[in-house]
């Protein structure tokens, strides 16, 4: 497919105009679906109506073409006209992407803010990327080398923390004529390549996957200091998580804490559908909050996709293709890419909304019989990839999904966990206990644990693995021992279960719960973890030794046990650096003075 | 307005279904733009076109369609519903179109579109300003702040009436700028009458803009009336810099008429016959909330809504819990016991709490009080539950006392009757003094510095 793609889809043709055959005549207005008379391709991005609403054709019945538009469509008529821009939906990749905030057609809201004010207002068509700043571009190859599509020929330090690699665009390659370093805006001509002039920007169809050179297997884990991700289920870098859960259990928190902390290079955030207040969150926050590894503003390495709930539908549905593909083109320059989307059940219904309006066939719960293959096309873009340049990258996708009524044998839901590995399910039970995140041990799972063992095990600690599958077993013994509590009370179980029962809670309240509002328990390095738990297990074993003498009353109030509910708190710095073998030392003796 | 074309009247409607009436030979009809329908024995009703086309419009009926027959004259306007604005809307009442309902005129300072447009993420300013509603369970355990969206989740034979009318009362009790846009979707003549005794009677009507659509007026005119009182809202708050207060009773009934109208269009039914973009529907309401750059006013809704058979999982709750900011959740075991209002504060939540409390805003104190106090009720719960299994003897000291602590908790805390208004600080005094029933070793949620600060010493 993405052979096909011709120069002019890709957006370099700017010969697009009013006059011709590319003009056509709206028919039909019916909410978000526009019938136009218009010769169209399927995916030609159109221009709707005498305000120049932007619209994309999505099916043809004889000389109609049907369009979604992707604003408001109220006063719009028929016979206003409808221009064909003969390219496909695309995104602009260049520098001054990094920062921005866009809207699901990447549209700069920032920009449009200062421009017109509080309400967005509908037809405005302004470029993504600005295009008079000067950026100071550093060319990496000579004059006469042979390059291809795909490969890096020079930088630009677009912020103290991400260098913009400029790439060869697709489709252009041979020799380098003429290329030069120098301060350039995203219009200037930097090099000539093959007989073509390029500039730093390039154009890609949002809906056509970047090529790679091969997919490669993943390796290692996406370190997000969250212990209940890291240590029980955690991703892999290019690897796929789901986050399912009903209202209120915190999918936003926990993707807002991904963002915040994930050890990826690059962060897109794409608010599919959700709250506008949050998407404030975010950009109020994020420039303040620094990047544990740089020290710089996060918001240096992250893009922010806004498709508030209340933005049109048909910007809903593309939203999450704009932001994957941003990805891609990081990942192209070999960044290891993480990309929250929030909640992949609106882009779901955003689907469902459009396929109601074409009158097509049901599928379950009224989506479209496409629904599984468009989530398939859409997660299969993640992955850890050997890129054209002949580097590596990674894009991690992180989807909530929104089940309603929390009921995850709902299609999306059900879609969603046949490609995602990794699968974090939010508990409406645990978040109504204030259990944060209000992620269930139990149900949650990693396909990824076999690979991210051996790498915990080498680079953090030998006994992870061991630790990791010794607290499963723990918390799925509890849960057991549960159900008998239930019927006959604690008092009845022998103390060897008590005792049990009583090292799960400390696993669950004193490890897996972690407080996102804490300065330092809202990003937890693994060094730490591993000490957390070890102490934990070391209090543990120590216990069973004296079990016969042990009121466990008593024990919950004494400073050897208070001290491991305070350890989450710590400092983090006293555990970096090989120092953690100190405090498990002096938390250990304390446990032990407690215990005999 | 200055149009000098005279629309023509169609003559030429083909099929009248429920609410939707198709004209033929329409020309230059617009999607979305506003009609009058003349019946022949002279009615004048109003309606909206839902889909046009070279040879037909579909128009929606906000009126009943009894007695419009296939003869009746269709005139289009060429605009979107609109609605005039001006700060002289104050005090006065509407029907749920928007038209003054009595006798008085306004001279409307301009003409907006009642279905607005998104306001841009980026122009959003973050909420975090504490809004005393003087009810404690709200101030302490489920802040409501500037700008936010937080409705009351309610059941049938709920006092959610009583709620909403006590926070309209208590928080406008601030300031000269503060304004209340009230909109009844479907409510019955008792219910309205309810809300406008009490506004009358507290003075809070001549800050009120009111819109009513009753439960007997046509059911289609409730999908504008939502809107048109947030773009009066919008008007007031973003032109005038007020703070506005919307309430908006009943939103089931406000879905209710989006089924009918989407049944009517045999439209493939989402979950239980909703729409399936009931959703982004919902959403283009809630989500006119809020504070923006270049306004000090705010706009902070509290919809209502019934959860039909008290069901959080069907459609209506279900979707608009996603959207909105958290829930204002009512009991009705709670309400069976007397304690009023009923809220239930474990399910309930404020997601933007933690920006508009603590130091400088409430006190520093507030959420220790907060955490502790939700936990030690969602105990007190879980005992209570115990002891009607094994009996309340079997039960430990400590565990007896959590018991105690609920009942006291819902007996002074929850209970404080619709006319008391408590600040915020009698509110956390409270609070810690119902902690002193708990052994101090229990106060685990609270900052230990608060507790030697504030918490009662024991005689």
């Amino acid at each position: 497919m993405s052979k096909k793609i011709t120069e002019e889809k890709l957006g370099r043709s700017k010969k697009s105009n009013s006059t011709g055959k590319n003009v056509g005549e709206i028919m039909r207005v019916s909410g978000p679906v526009v019938y136009a008379k218009m010769r169209a391709a399927v995916n030609d991005l159109v221009k709707v109506g005498n305000t120049g609403l932007m619209g994309e054709v999505i099916q043809l019945e004889g000389s109609t073409s049907v369009i979604q538009v992707y604003e408001d469509t109220i006063g719009l008529m028929p016979g206003e006209k409808v221009v064909n821009t003969k390219k496909s939906l695309s995104v602009a990749l260049g520098p001054g992407i990094l920062g921005g905030v866009f809207d699901g057609t990447q549209r700069p809201l920032d920009v449009i803010a200062s421009k017109y004010g509080v309400f967005v207002p509908r037809g405005v068509d302004i470029p993504s990327l600005d295009m008079d700043k000067k950026w100071e571009f550093k060319a990496k190859v000579k004059i006469g080398a042979v390059v291809k599509s795909g490969e890096i020929i020079g930088e630009v330090k677009e912020n103290p923390i991400i260098t913009h690699k400029i790439m060869v665009p697709n489709g252009i390659f041979g020799k380098v004529e003429k290329i030069s370093s120098g301060a350039f805006t995203n219009k200037d001509i930097i090099a000539k390549i093959g007989g073509k002039e390029i500039t730093m920007v390039q154009h890609w169809p949002v809906r056509v996957p970047r090529p790679v050179e091969e997919k490669q297997g993943v390796h290692r884990p996406l370190i997000s200091g969250q212990r209940i991700l890291d240590f029980f289920a955690p991703v892999a870098k290019g690897g796929v998580a789901a986050i399912p859960g009903p209202f209120g259990s915190g999918k936003t928190v926990t993707q807002q804490q991904l963002a915040k902390w994930c050890d990826a290079d690059i962060i897109i955030y794409v608010g599919c559908g959700e709250r506008g207040n949050e998407m404030t969150e975010v950009l109020s926050e994020f420039p303040h909050l620094k990047d544990p590894k740089s020290g710089q503003p996060l918001m240096n390495r992250t893009v922010l996709i806004a498709n508030t709930s209340n933005m049109p539908v048909a910007a809903r549905e593309a939203c999450v293709y704009t932001g994957i593909t941003i990805a891609e083109y990081f990942r192209d320059m070999g960044y290891n890419v993480a990309l929250m989307a929030d909640s992949t059940s609106r882009w779901a219904e955003a689907m469902r909304e459009i396929s109601g309006r074409l009158e097509e066939m049901p599928g379950e719960e009224g989506y479209p019989a496409y629904l599984s293959k468009r989530l398939a096309e859409f997660y299969e873009r993640a992955g850890y990839v050997k890129n054209l340049s002949g580097g590596e990258g990674s894009i991690t996708v992180v989807g909530a999904v929104s089940p309603p009524g929390g009921d995850f044998s709902e299609p999306v839901t059900q879609n969603t966990l046949r490609l995602a590995k990794c699968f974090w399910a939010l508990d409406a039970n645990l978040a109504n206990k204030r259990h944060y995140p209000a992620i269930n041990w139990l149900r949650s799972y990693s396909l990824y644990n076999r690979i991210t063992d051996k790498w915990y095990n080498e680079n953090v600690s030998s006994d992870w693995g061991e630790m990791r599958k010794r607290c499963h077993k723990l918390l799925q013994e509890e849960a057991e021992l549960q159900e008998i509590v239930q019927l006959v009370g604690v008092d009845s179980l022998p103390k060897d279960q008590q005792l049990l029962l009583f090292a799960a809670r400390l696993v669950r309240e004193d490890f897996l719960q972690q407080n996102a509002f804490h300065e330092d328990d809202t990003f937890c390095p693994l060094e730490k973890q591993a000490s957390m738990i070890r102490l934990i297990f070391g209090f543990y074993d120590t216990a069973k030794e004296v079990i016969e003498d042990l009121d466990l009353d008593k024990l919950r109030e004494s400073s050897g046990v208070q001290e491991l509910a305070q350890l989450k708190y710590r400092q983090n710095d006293t555990f970096m650096d090989g120092k953690h073998e100190a405090v498990e030392k002096e938390v250990m003796k304390l446990i032990e003075k407690s215990l005999r | 307005m200055a149009s000098a074309k005279v629309q023509p009247w169609y003559k030429t409607s083909s099929s009248l279904k429920g609410p939707l009436l198709v004209v033929e030979n329409v020309k230059g009809v617009s999607y979305g733009e506003i009609c009058k329908i003349k019946t022949t024995d002279n009615r004048e009703l109003l309606g909206q076109v839902l889909d046009t086309s070279r040879e037909k419009a579909v128009v929606q009926l906000f009126d009943s369609s009894m007695g419009v027959d296939l003869d009746s004259q269709v005139q289009f306007t060429t605009k979107p519903a609109e609605i005039g604005v001006s700060r002289k809307m104050l005090g006065k009442i509407f029907d749920g179109m928007g038209r003054p309902k009595g006798k008085f005129t306004y001279t409307p300072k301009k003409y907006l579109d009642v279905n607005g447009s998104a306001i841009n993420p980026a122009s959003r300013r973050s909420p975090s300003d504490f809004i005393q509603t003087g009810i404690s369970t709200i101030d302490c355990m489920t802040t409501l702040v500037r700008g936010q969206k937080l409705p009351i989740f309610s059941g049938a034979g709920l006092p959610h009436n009583e709620l909403a009318a006590q926070i309209a009362r208590q928080a406008s009790a601030g300031g000269e700028d503060f304004a209340i846009v009230f909109a009844a979707m479907g409510i019955t003549y008792e219910e309205a009458r309810f809300f406008m005794e009490d506004f009358k009677k507290t003075g809070a009507l001549e800050k009120a803009v009111v819109f009513m659509n009753l439960a007997n007026d046509p059911s289609v005119e409730r999908i504008i009336t939502p809107r048109v009182a947030l773009t009066t809202a919008e008007y007031l708050a973003f032109d005038l810099n007020m703070h506005v207060l919307v309430i908006l009773t009943d939103f089931t009934n406000y879905c209710e008429a989006l089924r009918e109208v989407a049944a009517a269009r045999n439209e493939v039914p989402g979950r239980r016959g909703y729409p399936g973009y009931m959703y982004t529907d919902l959403a283009a309401n809630y989500e006119r909330a809020g504070m923006v750059e270049g306004s000090t006013g705010s706009i902070t809704q509290v919809p209502i809504l019934t959860m039909p058979a008290g069901d959080k999982t069907h459609p209506i709750p279900d979707l608009a819990g996603y959207i909105t900011e958290g829930q204002i959740v009512l009991d009705a075991g709670l309400h069976k016991r007397g304690i009023s209002p009923p809220i239930n504060p474990l399910p309930s939540l404020s997601r933007l709490m933690n920006n508009g409390i603590g130091k400088g805003k409430t006190r520093e104190d507030h959420s220790s009080v907060a955490d502790q106090m939700y936990a030690a009720y969602a105990r007190a719960l879980e005992l209570r539950q115990l002891v009607s299994v094994v009996g309340e003897s079997s039960l430990s000291e400590v565990d007896k006392k959590y018991l105690r602590f609920g009942e006291a908790f819902e007996d002074k805390f929850i209970n404080q009757g619709s006319y008391t208004n408590r600040g915020i600080k009698e509110t956390l005094k409270l609070g810690w003094e119902l902690m002193t029933i708990l052994p101090r070793s229990e106060l685990k949620k609270a900052k230990k510095a608060f507790i030697e600060k504030y918490l009662p010493k024991k005689k």
